[in-house]
């Protein structure tokens, strides 16, 4: 076996592969932004991808929930097999994919209505769901973003008037509510403050036991307080990807040690 | 991996590490010239300069502390990570080593005080052999932590044996002039406390070279037997390794 094919799987052999990405390209205006991308994503862990800017970690998680494909030009070639079924493939409906893999990103991004209305809202549009049912699925939603108790008595206001660190758990929770596998949080605390961030970093802990959490972020350490496994990318490469304390201790490469270590440049 | 690395973005953050290695070599270096110095003492049976060798081992407590305050700002300030974090975590543990090579060497100082006061011994020329080796055994890993060459540190984890061994020969040969004339046994006695003390220098020096290969390689070094023959029953009386100046 390689050191390629070992970087594939670094998690104990006990846990399941939620998602396996084989040979996995990516184009767009001519520019080759993801290179032959191999890697197995385990089930219910948090696995954080990192790398400097351009490395084509965002795309990466992109492609987990097809965002691309609003974008007719846009080419992914490979395979990116979510319980063993290729999501790449057509026959792979997007609304399928959307309600197995939520995902939130950098900006909060709540919708110009009420609290509630903006956890029942994808609920809807996926499901048929009663009055009192729909009640208590936000409720539920609400409650696993660990934020319940802060709106429970203002769930008919405006979602905007909700702080930053709140609207981020309320896009969590509107995401969560569709009960998905695969959570994907793309830097999904740049724009918080440490207090705010360290409140979506206790709720990942809490949310993998239920969800595989794929989380881009740019906070290094970050991605060694939450993650179980971390990926190293490069250059539309995936350099190393490997158990998180082993990353962080001693990375088996290079570049990546060069990187975590603030000697990129 | 950390000898080929490249500087880091922010230039400040290598003069602190290199600052760091700075320290940690010049209190080795302090530790090792007590040494010598405790030697060199005890031979002329100088009671004044012994006292003067006693006191300095505060200067050598005062660099772990403030080598102590660089680690804890690095870390606080820094978060350093890899290959950075294990060059924080081994200077952490290698200046504690290196404090406890001074306390040994203000031991020997302490104890060339009393004996001075006592009639010359034949057997304390023997001293400055053990001395010699544990003072070389120290420099040697001072280079290996100064270069971050792991195999160099191997070796003088290997060679610590040479030590041991003629520790073990010297305790043998106080042994047997005390068993000559009981008129021996005082400055014998405080003789086999102060080997013991240059036997655990030694020691430390192969801890300071665990901590290099463990900083070069992110693994830690096999543990070795000890080869100190001397614990036998009657010989552990002699053993007053855990006493410090502090």
């Amino acid at each position: 076996m390689t050191d390629g094919a070992l970087a594939m799987h670094p998690a104990a052999s006990a846990t399941t592969t939620k998602i396996a990405v084989r040979d996995l390209h990516f184009h767009y205006d001519g520019f080759h932004a993801l290179k032959g991308i191999g890697m197995d994503i385990p089930e219910r862990q948090v696995t954080a991808i990192i790398g400097p800017s351009g490395c084509g970690k965002s795309t990466l998680l992109r492609i987990f929930n097809r965002i691309y494909a609003i974008y007719p030009k846009l080419l992914a070639q490979g395979e990116v097999l979510l319980d063993g079924e290729n999501i790449l493939s057509p026959k792979y409906s997007l609304n399928r994919l959307r309600s197995k893999v939520g995902m939130v990103f950098q900006k909060p991004v709540p919708f110009p209505m009420t609290i509630f209305e903006n956890v029942a809202y994808g609920i809807r549009h996926h499901e048929r769901v009663s009055r009192p049912d729909m009640a208590d699925r936000v409720e539920q939603a609400l409650r696993s973003a660990a934020l319940w108790d802060e709106v429970k008595d203002k769930l008919r206001h405006n979602a905007l008037g909700l702080s930053g660190g709140q609207q981020q758990r309320l896009c969590i929770a509107r995401a969560i509510a569709l009960k998905p596998d695969v959570l994907l949080l793309d830097e999904p605390t740049s724009a918080l403050d440490p207090i705010a961030t360290g409140r979506i970093e206790q709720l990942v802990e809490e949310l993998k036991s239920r969800f595989t959490i794929v989380i881009v972020t740019h906070n290094m350490q970050q991605a060694a307080r939450v993650s179980d496994l971390t990926a190293f990318m490069y250059l539309g490469e995936l350099v190393e990807f490997d158990q998180t304390e082993k990353i962080f201790t001693k990375p088996g490469k290079k570049q990546t040690e060069d990187y975590i270590t603030g000697r990129f440049g | 991996m950390s000898d080929t690395r490249t500087d880091h973005i922010i230039k400040s953050y290598d003069s602190e590490l290199a600052r760091l290695t700075g320290e940690i070599v010049r209190m080795g270096e302090l530790a090792v010239i007590q040494l010598e110095a405790a030697i060199d003492v005890l031979e002329r049976r100088d009671e004044r300069a012994a006292r003067h060798v006693v006191g300095n081992d505060e200067a050598i407590d005062d660099m772990e502390r403030d080598i102590g305050h660089d680690v804890v700002r690095l870390l606080a300030l820094r978060a350093p990570m890899a290959g950075d974090l294990r060059n924080v975590y081994a200077a952490l543990r290698i200046a504690s080593d290196i404090e406890r090579i001074g306390d040994y060497a203000a031991n020997v100082a302490k104890r060339s005080i009393p004996l001075s006061m006592l009639a010359p011994v034949e057997p304390v020329g023997g001293l400055r052999q053990l001395a010699k080796l544990a003072a070389g055994e120290v420099r040697e890993v001072l280079a290996a932590y100064r270069d971050r060459d792991a195999a160099r540190a191997h070796r003088v984890w290997e060679d610590d044996v040479v030590l041991d061994e003629a520790y073990t020969g010297y305790f043998r040969q106080l042994l047997t002039y005390m068993m000559e004339d009981p008129r021996n046994i005082t400055p014998c006695t405080h003789l086999l406390f102060m080997a013991k003390n240059v036997e655990r220098i030694g020691d430390h020096a192969t801890n300071i070279a665990e901590n290099v290969w463990f900083q070069v390689h992110g693994e830690p070094l096999q543990a070795r037997q000890k080869r100190d023959q001397t614990s036998s029953p009657g010989a552990d009386r002699f053993d007053d390794h855990q006493a410090g100046p502090k």
